[in-house]
């Protein structure tokens, strides 16, 4: 199994990550995010949540006001991917808080660019080169767990008032 | 909160990101993002950026590239930040260079050195950045530079460590699978590592190397099985249940790979009957990931050698699936019962109500075509079950509502069960749900999947040519000019062939129908076309034709058939024709292809009449056309219209020869020796010529390169070459004598040897062209490895022709074989449930009562033969039951009359593939041939001078075209070898292609 691409994008349409595990060009990125965005904005909630779409499957997911997509091959199991999907979301939720916070950060541009690298790493702890690398939520957050304490120990040596305070609201 | 970690941007980039989040329009944010990329431009080319600074800079153009622009300019700054010593900073580095570069990116030699180094680190956190960094951006040549340490990383302490070291290697063998060959063991061992997370990576590379070789890995099925069973009992760590089902992604991926090994393998397969029936009985029905789980086990049980008691388990599960209200889960089931029927079709039958609401679900948005019989809603409900008022109700909302996906694949699915009895309800649906939708892509999937199916199984030639026409009539811009092709081939076989009984079938049936049709709709055009084309008796339609819009390819078979047959009947004089042609030809003033056909039709037409002793005059618009078009840009043009001029000064028996009449079937022998040029060349060689040197022996090489490189620029232009290297092409420096491409066929398979052995032995090989070859395989060796495993758009017919090459499988004959399994014929109880007799009288005729082996073969689906056809089938279904399709791939060399049905990939490859993929490449070269018609002064090309798109066929067909078809011959691209191969196979068995093998023509059509 290949994931092709991970995309959440808002209801309006507008980007909040993007990961490409098969090559596109940039401008290939842009038609994929459009037409995609197109096809599965448009769909009712009691469709089923996967669109044939250049031969390939996209499989997607809706939580508050943002869609979880992810790109496989036709012959893939759908099921399976919309449960990496909620995987995916509920390490997130578990990183972050609860499903509605989630909403709530997505949302919430003081912490788009924060939460997007978060998101990132976190991705990469899940996903390798499109394939699932590991299941265990307890293991991905640990993982995380450790970057960040690392992080800190970076920030604490180069200094700063921002991270007191941080850590004061922790 | 757990996150602290990104704080510390400045108010700036807050801003940019709030800006953008409130941005009320797609100008908008690009407005800002452009403004945004202009003070990163001029900030981070600033000196001295404090790396802190950079950082931040850095991650403003992850964002910008995110929201689609290019932020190329900042690439290397964050190449630079993988360097940095700070693990927080690299780490920023190395996620934005996963980010913005790919494998082939130039910065990528930079950070080679960075990674090697990191990977080395004590901190197993900056070797798991760099290890994911490895996984995307290490190239084919960069793998041995990280190489070893990556295997060294395989033991770490770590188990996030060694996790992503399998997957590193996992990426290797995906890239280059020969740079890691030595090392696949290690993915053997790293399945008992301890860790569960370890043990669930390498079940990724193990999954493809079993897909490709499931042989070397049947030892690992008890494993495999073991492993399955324990997660199943919780042996596993909590941590990994998901949704209180034990590890159900390890489950899933355990599953496919048993599903792999145990295809086809009856003794393999019985290890897993136990572990499935567990599944089966365990897995909880009320998650989706349960039902994932169980979908997945259904695939397994499908795929491996079917055990009566697992698969009645699949079939309950399904038809739970079926049952269902939630969509996806009615997907899956749809989906699920494809490959169900394909071990016991009996099942289709069981469920055929719920397979009928989802198609039934398809026809309330198909209003607006009144030719599909709309069952509504109400008709159902007044006698039913629970059950089936359920099922009312969630129509009901599909009404308003039409899930698209779950009716593609309804479609799907029925494309799968598609027999004779039940192919004119089901492409009926297909036309009136293509004609309803408007994206193109699966518009011509599904068109095309009307055309296969009507070829394959039209029960008349009445219906066929209904069906054609209305796939023309509703996606004919669509449909690939291939079809066109097929048409014409359709037209001149009935036409043209000595099987007089169907032939006049054929062309009274045509002749009937559309005049029907006519008086109907008298606005369909195609149905006008096929009246014109067919017997030239509706002329006056064609001019209507003109002028409306119509596609412009079928103008082109209209024209074809004019010239071919316009005056056979005598009806309609020369000139009526010819003016006809001229009209076409000037309202098509911007259309070259156009022209030309309409030019080689009214050569065609002249050089009948001048052959039949009449003399033919020529109108006056007639003659404003060929000084038009003398002087033409095109070339291709040009020739024609000059070829005509000379054609009118010939005397009739010459004209005979060169263009008889009504022989666009006929077979053309090529004395590619050119034998009857050795007349001439004694003279010249007494008179003091030189004889000729092959190549090999005279000492400037590099002009044998000129001379092959057109072809070859042709080629590499659209393509890679996958096809075998033709042998040396023979010294006369005149001709390009299009037979060597076929003698290449016996590099290919073991044709009998006196058929071709001529041909090779007369061309003695020159190392010239030997060297030429030895060049081309080289480059090719590098490109077919970097690209050797297509990751985002697999093109199939290339990779098989990949195969082909080295010798190692016919994939086309798997293919076929594989969905030939489709091919059941259906042995049905009627099941009586009490349902409205509307929705069982569509029961009846989708799911049919006819046991009767109704099938044709796949290579013979020309109606107009659909009489010899039935008995020539291998009884398929006894054969299919008692051997799992994997196996029968292997079944190397089938009697010939099968190896033509096994080895014709067309009527199955478009399964699930895009047909059209496929044939992007020849349809390029299809036209090539009439803008780059080499200048050849012969007389030769007007003989052959039927449509030049189908001058490939006319090539192997009519003698003497030699140079012009020669080069088109050559061009075909990669389906050249397929066509080849079967002309050849064809050609062994005694089979014309024109009579037995239809399917031949099309491939050479392309």
């Amino acid at each position: 199994m290949q994931i092709h691409f991970v995309l959440l994008i808002s209801r309006q349409g507008k980007v909040r990550l993007t990961k490409w595990y098969s090559p596109y060009s940039q401008k290939e990125r842009s038609k994929v995010i459009r037409e995609l965005s197109g096809v599965i904005l448009t769909r009712g909630p009691k469709l089923c949540n996967f669109v044939e779409w250049r031969g390939f499957k996209v499989v997607y997911r809706r939580y508050a006001s943002l869609y979880f997509c992810m790109c496989i091959d036709a012959d893939d199991n759908e099921l399976e991917v919309l449960e990496i999907i909620h995987h995916f979301v509920e390490i997130l939720d578990r990183y972050f808080g609860s499903v509605c916070e989630l909403d709530l950060i997505f949302n919430f541009h003081k912490l788009m660019m924060y939460l997007k690298n978060q998101a990132y790493y976190i991705l990469d702890e899940l996903l390798i080169a499109g394939e699932l690398q590991e299941s265990s939520k307890k293991t991905v957050a640990r993982v995380i767990a450790a970057q960040d304490s690392l992080v800190e120990t970076a920030k604490e040596q180069a200094n700063s008032l921002s991270n007191m305070i941080a850590q004061a609201t922790k | 909160m757990g996150s602290q970690g990104g704080w510390g941007q400045s108010k700036e980039f807050l801003d940019l990101v709030k800006s953008i989040g409130e941005a009320r329009s797609k100008a908008e944010e690009d407005r800002i993002v452009l403004r945004e990329i202009e003070t990163l431009k001029r900030r981070i080319a600033e000196p001295d950026v404090p790396r802190r600074k950079m950082k931040e800079y850095i991650i403003r153009l992850v964002y910008v590239e995110m929201l689609g622009h290019d932020a190329s300019f900042g690439y290397i700054h964050a190449v630079k930040m993988t360097h940095d010593d700070s693990v927080f900073l690299k780490r920023t580095g190395y996620l934005a260079v996963t980010i913005f570069l790919n494998e082939d990116h130039d910065l990528i030699i930079l950070i080679v050195n960075t990674i090697q180094k990191d990977l080395r680190s004590d901190n197993y956190l900056v070797v798991c950045a760099a290890l994911t960094a490895v996984c995307k951006l290490i190239n084919e040549e960069t793998i041995p530079a990280v190489l070893p340490q990556v295997v060294e990383l395989l033991g770490h302490p770590k188990e996030a460590v060694r996790k992503k070291a399998v997957m590193a290697l996992h990426r290797f063998y995906q890239r280059a699978p020969t740079s890691v060959s030595h090392l696949l063991s290690n993915f053997r061992k790293k399945l008992c590592d301890n860790d569960p997370g370890v043990m669930g990576a390498t079940l990724c590379p193990l999954f493809d190397l079993i897909s490709a070789d499931a042989s070397s890995y049947k030892d690992l099925v008890v494993s495999f099985v073991n492993i399955l069973k324990q997660v199943a009992e919780r042996r596993l760590p909590k941590t990994y249940d998901y949704h209180q089902m034990p590890a159900p992604f390890i489950q899933v991926k355990l599953l496919k790979i048993l599903a792999l090994l145990g295809s086809g393998d009856k003794q393999v397969s019985g290890h897993m009957y136990t572990v499935l029936a567990d599944i089966f009985r365990k897995c909880e029905t009320s998650s989706n990931i349960g039902n994932a789980v169980l979908y997945e086990a259904i695939c397994c049980a499908s795929s491996i050698y079917p055990n009566s008691k697992i698969l009645d388990a699949a079939v309950e599960t399904t038809s739970n699936f079926l049952k269902s209200d939630n969509h996806n889960l009615k997907y899956m089931g749809i989906d699920a019962l494809g490959r169900l029927i394909k071990i016991s079709p009996d099942i289709a039958e069981e469920h055929q109500l719920a397979v009928i609401d989802c198609l039934e679900d398809a026809i309330t948005i198909d209003d607006s075509s009144p030719k599909v019989p709309r069952v509504t809603v109400d008709t159902v409900e007044g006698n039913e079950s629970p059950s089936m008022t359920t099922k009312v109700l969630s129509l009901g909302k599909e009404e308003e509502d039409p899930d698209d996906t779950l009716k593609r694949k309804t479609f799907e699915l029925l494309y799968k069960m598609t027999k004779s009895s039940n192919v004119e309800v089901i492409v009926d649906r297909m036309i009136g749900y293509m004609i309803s939708i408007i994206d193109n892509h699966y518009k011509t999937e599904i068109a095309s999947r009307c055309v296969e199916l009507a070829e394959q199984f039209a029960p008349s030639n009445q219906w066929f040519i209904q069906t054609m026409n209305k796939v023309f009539e509703h996606a004919g811009e669509l449909v690939n000019p291939k079809l066109a092709h097929n048409l014409m081939r359709l037209i001149a076989e009935g036409f043209g062939e000595d099987d007089e009984g169907a032939d006049s079938q054929l062309r009274s049936s045509a002749v009937r129908i559309p005049d029907g049709f006519i008086c109907r709709n008298s606005d369909q055009i195609p149905s006008a076309f096929m009246q014109a084309s067919f017997d030239g008796s509706q002329l006056h339609g064609l001019s209507t034709n003109v002028r409306l819009r119509i596609v412009h390819f079928l103008v082109n078979v209209i024209c074809w058939v004019l010239g071919e047959y316009g005056t056979a009947d005598g009806k309609y004089s020369v000139s009526y024709i010819i003016g006809k042609l001229c009209d076409v030809a000037e309202a098509h003033i911007n259309d070259d292809t156009v022209k030309a056909y309409a030019m080689t039709g009214i050569m065609k037409i002249c050089a009948f009449e001048i052959a039949a002793g009449r003399k033919v005059e020529m109108l006056s618009e007639c003659q404003t056309l060929i000084d038009e078009l003398s002087d033409s840009h095109s070339t291709d043009l040009q020739q024609r219209a000059y070829e005509l001029q000379a054609l009118l000064s010939l005397d009739n028996r010459t004209i005979e020869n060169v263009m008889p009449s009504d022989a666009s079937c006929e077979d053309i022998e090529v004395d590619k020796n050119l034998s009857f040029l050795n007349f001439y060349v004694q003279k010249s060689i007494e008179k003091g010529a030189q004889p000729y040197l092959p190549e090999s022996e005279r000492s400037g090489m590099s002009n044998v390169d000129n001379f092959k490189n057109p072809y070859q620029h042709e080629n590499s232009g659209q393509s890679l070459r996958f096809e075998a290297y033709e042998l040396p092409k023979p010294p006369p420096p005149t001709s390009i004598p299009f037979v060597s491409s076929s003698s290449r066929v016996t590099d290919i398979i073991p044709v009998s040897e006196q058929v071709h052995s001529r041909e090779i032995h007369q061309n003695p090989p020159t190392s010239g062209a030997d060297a030429l070859a030895l060049e081309v395989k080289l480059r090719l060796d590098g490109v077919q490895k970097k690209w050797g495993r297509p990751t985002y758009s697999s093109v199939p017919a290339a990779s098989a022709t990949v195969s082909k090459e080295n010798g190692v499988t016919h994939s086309d004959e798997a293919t076929n074989a594989n969905s030939q399994t489709r091919d059941f014929p259906y042995n049905h109880r009627r099941q009586q449930v009490e349902v409205s007799a509307e929705k069982q009288r569509l029961a009846a005729s989708l799911f049919g009562s006819s046991s009767k082996s109704d099938k044709k073969a796949p290579s013979s689906h020309r109606p107009a033969r659909g009489g010899h056809v039935n008995s020539e089938r291998p009884p398929a279904t006894a054969l299919l039951l008692s051997e799992p399709p994997k196996e029968k791939t292997s079944a190397s060399v089938p009697p010939p009359p099968d190896l033509l049905d096994f080895s014709d990939p067309l009527p199955s490859s478009a399964t699930s593939e895009d047909p059209f993929k496929q044939l992007e490449g020849l349809v390029d070269t299809t036209i090539a041939p009439l803008s780059g018609n080499a200048p050849t002064p012969d007389i030769i090309p007007l003989y052959g001078g039927t449509p030049s798109i189908n001058s490939a066929t006319q090539a192997n067909i009519r003698n003497a075209s030699a140079a012009a078809s020669g080069v088109v011959t050559i061009k075909k691209g990669p389906n050249a070898q397929d066509a080849l191969e079967k002309d050849a196979v064809a050609r062994q068995v005694g089979v014309q292609p024109t009579q037995n093998n239809p399917n031949l023509f099309r491939d050479l059509l392309g």
